[in-house]
């Protein structure tokens, strides 16, 4: 019997009493990734697998005609083909955008889009089959960029885009944008490019599949989202969820890359279950490239009215973003060159007009940082001139304008814990700002430039009132502990983050737990390694599923030693009252006394997000649950010459809420540091039309590693990381995200750190040596010291959104929605197929608008 | 077809192979040694990076024919017994893998790199992998940990600074 007398009781989140979190350890599948045995998808191998090889396009936008396979029918150990008629079901990440299929039906819409795969019994004799395979096209017209696509609405790429062939128009007015503007001292408008460039994972796209049973099938595939591969699976082989199982092998990296559906990964899997082997499919790197999904190249113009004392009064941006073939993303990322640009930096009135177009080149769709890297470059450019113009240090500029704590922005994001002040503090203390900014010699200079990310998005992609990340405990009675999650280990650490929450709770050691991870015949649903969201959500999920299992073996030990429940410590790897630890017992010894008194041990935990105060259309894209903050300070050396300059160090600090691991969230600082200067320096997914005479195609410039260049051991300089721990309640013991926010800043901090060096401005990335020595001919011949684009596309992008603040007393729903009026019904299952169904059908009980 | 016998790390081989296979696709494909990976096809990215007779040769670029009778190391035979390389251990430990498929390649360069130099500073280490991609890291914790790795060997008790482990040192 529990006795009724008072005990001190554990506090479970003091500082002191934390064992694993917040303390640097050995990454939990770090053995294994040192020794070879981490399994990627291409490291799984089964007897008789045969192998795929996909018939891309060689043409960028044409009509198929015939397909010949006599040529490769004819070849020894082809064991069949396969068309678009036998995968007829559309498929697309998001359910507004299901406009891809396994394999190009009637139409291809760039070089190297899919249309055909054939399989054999080597890898050596599919790719010899696929090359004997003849296409017979007939030419269309190609849309090479966005301007194209406005010029040339017909032939549509898809009909269901927007208006021609812009996929998507977006308009968004947040206040009183114009009273803004004439409240502005100063107004700046500019115009900068931001090139697309691609993911350059070094592990190529991986699948196999293989059919157990009659009428399963499990696909092994390098992945970062098992859960919605899981469901194209289902919707385009027509068989249900139940009877197909998605393993996600650890990822050989990512970066956003691995996270729609791909054609391969449904080839594969119909093949299989037509041949009854297992089948797989390896991507060249060439092949890669034309997966793509990577940053989308973006045009933006930028308009923002300053007060004389630098802070903002209006703001109004406008995007296109080329969006290459297919959705993908693209509508999330159209929203996302708009939404954070409230986050960082206060904007009381605000208008976001976004563009995305078709275009005959491989889709482009999420990249670390998604969608908002590009606008996040133009602004703290923007920064940078206006401090300028306005004699005010640009730190300094930054500092007056920062968001507050706990408030909700003009376009309703409700901002939690903020740590910018701290951030900016550090980097400028620590780069010597103050005594060093543009104070150094000629051809050396300082950049500063700031920026937030969200830790997860707040909705999920398709509509849904589930979790977004589950996590399930099982006790075994030698101590051991298994967790089951969906979650996806793409090289981030999110294993780690994990295991160290329920080891934390738990008070075990790492090696006492067992991870059965991203399997969706085992695991709980998580949504995928994408938006930052795993360190928050899975964290979560795994707190409280700990939790509930500590709470359940608390419960039998104290009525076992006759203590309350909340008198006992869980530390070390044993059970014990506060007050007496030397009477404790071990963990395993506590795990059999709880299953004595309730039998087999299991528990839950999952998370949702808590709900988002914007309610107009759009309002789904930014909220998070809460926004990580970073700064950052370049020094840069240029030689005017030859426009060569050479990044010699970088500080960097980060609002990271909480580290869960220091050691494995400053690799994430570091990495994303080291990606975004690769976007900065040299990295493009560039295309060109081949000469006339000789084809009609758009081709993709670089598909390889010789010629895609990404920065290697000699292009890294020196980098300091603070880590500001804000401590945010909304996170797993105040945890925020790590692996995305600190890229955005290093693209406008080169660039203003090169006007500090040399006095010019390139508005653009990548910067090449060549615009820096461009530029400076422009100065020294007395013309604008700038490289950039001049014009920026005239587009109607339709009545905009009228959304009033929360400073002028809105309540989140736009007082006008024209676009519901005409355009964008969907079904409340939210699949276009329904969608059109219903509009059909004009059955109106089945529309909602979102 | 070639029928030959490999010796990879120490261990025999007898594998038959298409004539133009590279020393990547059989290590893999015949093999079974699924460690090494593949990134780029080209020798760009250095991920299939492998010794033989103790030298680093990207192996997606070495026709196989080339190196029977030659002594091939890869990762898989890095280890003493249980035991982690030296390099093993400060890769794990300071996160210079993160999704690791560039470290195997990397590990057998640098393990290439310690058999000649016991005490390797920044600039032979990135000399030495200047043929390796990471995409992940970000290099510098790469180059300390197969400093770390050099001391250990040593037996020197040098090790990474501490700015590596928990951040660096907030200014006030």
């Amino acid at each position: 019997m529990v006795k009724a007398f008072n005990v001190p009781q554990a506090d479970e989140t003091a500082e002191e009493d934390l064992k694993i979190i917040g303390k640097p350890f050995r990454r939990v599948d770090g053995r294994a990734k040192v020794t070879g045995q981490t399994r990627f998808a291409d490291d799984v191998h089964f007897p008789r697998t045969a192998y795929v090889k996909l018939v891309r396009s060689t043409v960028p936008h044409a009509r198929i005609r015939n397909i010949d396979f006599s040529g490769a029918l004819a070849m020894h150990g082809v064991l069949g083909t396969l068309t678009g008629d036998e995968l007829p079901e559309p498929f697309g990440i998001m359910p507004v955008s299901e406009d891809e299929h396994a394999l190009a039906i009637d139409t291809v819409r760039f070089v190297g889009d899919p249309l055909a795969a054939i399989v054999a019994v080597s890898e050596d004799i599919a790719h010899a089959a696929a090359l004997a395979v003849k296409v017979e096209y007939e030419l269309l017209p190609t849309i090479s960029n966005f301007d194209d696509a406005l010029a040339t609405p017909e032939p549509q790429i898809h009909d269901y885009a927007d208006d021609g062939n812009i996929h998507k128009k977006v308009s968004l007015k947040f206040g009183d944008v114009e009273q803004g503007f004439d409240d502005a001292d100063l107004i700046l408008e500019d115009n900068f490019f931001y090139e697309g460039s691609n993911h350059l994972a070094l592990e190529q796209h991986s699948c196999l599949a293989l059919t157990e049973d009659d009428d399963r099938v499990t696909v092994y595939s390098s992945t970062q989202c098992p859960h919605y591969v899981h469901r194209a699976l289902a919707k385009t082989l027509d068989i249900p969820g139940s009877r197909i199982r998605v393993i996600a092998c650890s990822n050989g990296g990512a970066f956003g890359g691995k996270s729609d559906p791909f054609n391969h990964e449904i080839v594969v899997a119909k093949l299989a279950l037509k041949l009854g082997r297992p089948v797989k499919i390896t991507l060249t790197r060439e092949e890669v490239f034309y997966c793509h999904r990577g940053r989308h190249p973006v045009q933006m113009h930028l308009k923002t009215g300053f007060r004389k004392d630098g802070t903002m009064t209006s703001q109004h941006l406008r995007t296109t973003l080329d969006g290459g073939a297919f959705g993908s993303y693209g509508v999330a990322s159209t929203y996302y060159t708009g939404a954070l640009q409230t986050t960082t930096y206060k904007l009381p009135n605000y208008w976001f007009e976004g563009a995305r177009a078709f275009t005959n080149k491989p889709p482009c769709g999420p990249k670390r940082g998604h969608g908002t890297p590009q606008p996040r470059f133009g602004y703290e450019i923007q920064l940078d001139k206006a401090a300028h113009v306005l004699g005010i240090d640009p730190a300094e500029l930054r500092l007056r304008n920062l968001v507050e704590p706990n408030t909700i922005t003009s376009n309703w994001l409700r901002i939690g814990t903020i740590g910018l002040k701290e951030c900016i503090d550090a980097v400028v203390k620590g780069s010597g700002w103050k005594k060093r900014y543009g104070k150094l010699p000629e051809g050396r200079g300082l950049g500063l430039a700031c920026s937030a990310y969200m830790t997860g998005a707040g909705l999920p992609i398709y509509w849904n009132h589930m979790p977004q990340s589950g996590v399930q405990i099982q006790l075994d009675r030698s101590g051991n502990v298994a967790v089951f999650c969906g979650e996806t280990e793409i090289g981030q650490g999110s294993d780690s983050v994990l295991a160290a929450v329920v080891a934390e709770v738990l008070g075990i050691d790492l090696k006492d737990i067992r991870l059965c991870v991203g399997d969706t015949d085992l695991t709980p649903v998580d949504l995928g390694s994408y938006s930052s969201r795993v360190t928050l959500m899975v964290g979560l999920a795994a707190k409280q599923a700990a939790e509930r299992a500590r709470d359940k073996i608390a419960r039998a030990v104290g009525e076992h030693m006759e203590l309350p429940q909340e008198a006992l410590v869980f530390a070390d790897g044993q059970v014990f009252p506060a007050h007496d630890p030397d009477k404790g017992i071990a963990f395993n010894e506590a795990v059999v006394i709880a299953e004595s008194r309730f039998g087999t041990l299991g528990t839950t935990g999952s998370y949702i997000p808590p709900r988002a105060p914007g309610r107009f259309r759009g309002a789904g894209v930014g909220p998070s649950p809460t926004y990580s903050y970073s700064a950052s300070v370049i020094e840069v050396e240029v030689d005017s010459g030859t426009g060569l300059y050479d990044v010699q160090k970088i500080w960097m600090a980060h609002d990271i809420g909480r580290a869960i691991n220091p050691v494995l969230a400053l690799g994430q600082i570091e990495g994303s540091i080291y990606m975004g200067l690769g976007e900065a320096v040299m990295e493009e997914q560039a295309f060109r039309r081949l000469p006339k005479r000789l084809s009609p195609s758009l081709v993709h410039k670089m598909p390889s590693m010789l010629e895609y260049k990404s920065p290697g051991f000699h292009d890294m300089p020196e980098i300091v990381s603070y880590m500001i721990e804000t401590n945010d309640e909304r996170g797993p013991y105040g945890a925020k995200e790590a692996g995305q926010g600190p890229l955005l800043p290093i693209m406008p901090a080169l660039a203003n750190a090169l006007f500090d060096a040399v006095g010019v401005r390139v508005d653009q990335v990548p910067i090449h040596p060549e615009m820096v020595l461009k530029a400076l001919h422009e100065k020294q011949n007395g013309r604008e010291a700038r490289v950039g684009p001049h014009k920026f596309p005239d587009i109607d992008y339709g009545e905009p959104l009228i959304v009033r603040t929360p400073e002028q007393g809105g309540d989140g729903r736009a007082t006008d929605d024209p676009k519901s009026k005409r355009k964008g019904l969907r079904s409340a299952s939210g699949t276009m197929k329904e969608r059109d169904d219903a509009l059909k059908e004009k059955s109106s009980a089945t529309l909602t608008t979102d | 077809m070639t029928a030959a016998v490999l010796t990879v790390n120490d261990d025999m081989y007898p594998v038959v192979f298409p004539t133009h296979h590279t020393l990547l696709e059989v290590l893999r494909e015949e093999c079974k040694l699924t460690g090494t990976k593949h990134g780029c096809e080209l020798g760009e990215c250095g991920a299939c990076a492998v010794l033989v007779d103790g030298e680093p040769v990207f192996s997606c670029l070495q026709i196989t024919t080339d190196v029977i009778g030659k002594s091939i190391q890869t990762v898989e035979g890095m280890q003493n017994g249980n035991d982690l390389h030296p390099l093993q251990e400060t890769f794990a430990d300071l996160g210079a893998a993160q999704c690791g498929y560039c470290t195997p390649g990397i590990l057998m360069v640098a393990e290439a790199l310690l058999a000649k130099e016991t005490e390797p500073d920044d600039e032979q280490i990135t000399e030495a992998l200047s043929g390796n991609i990471c995409r992940c890291t970000g290099y510098n914790r790469i180059i300390e940990a197969v400093k770390w790795a050099a001391a250990k060997r040593r037996g020197d008790d040098w090790r990474p600074d501490e700015a590596l482990f928990m951040g660096s040192e907030i200014p006030r």
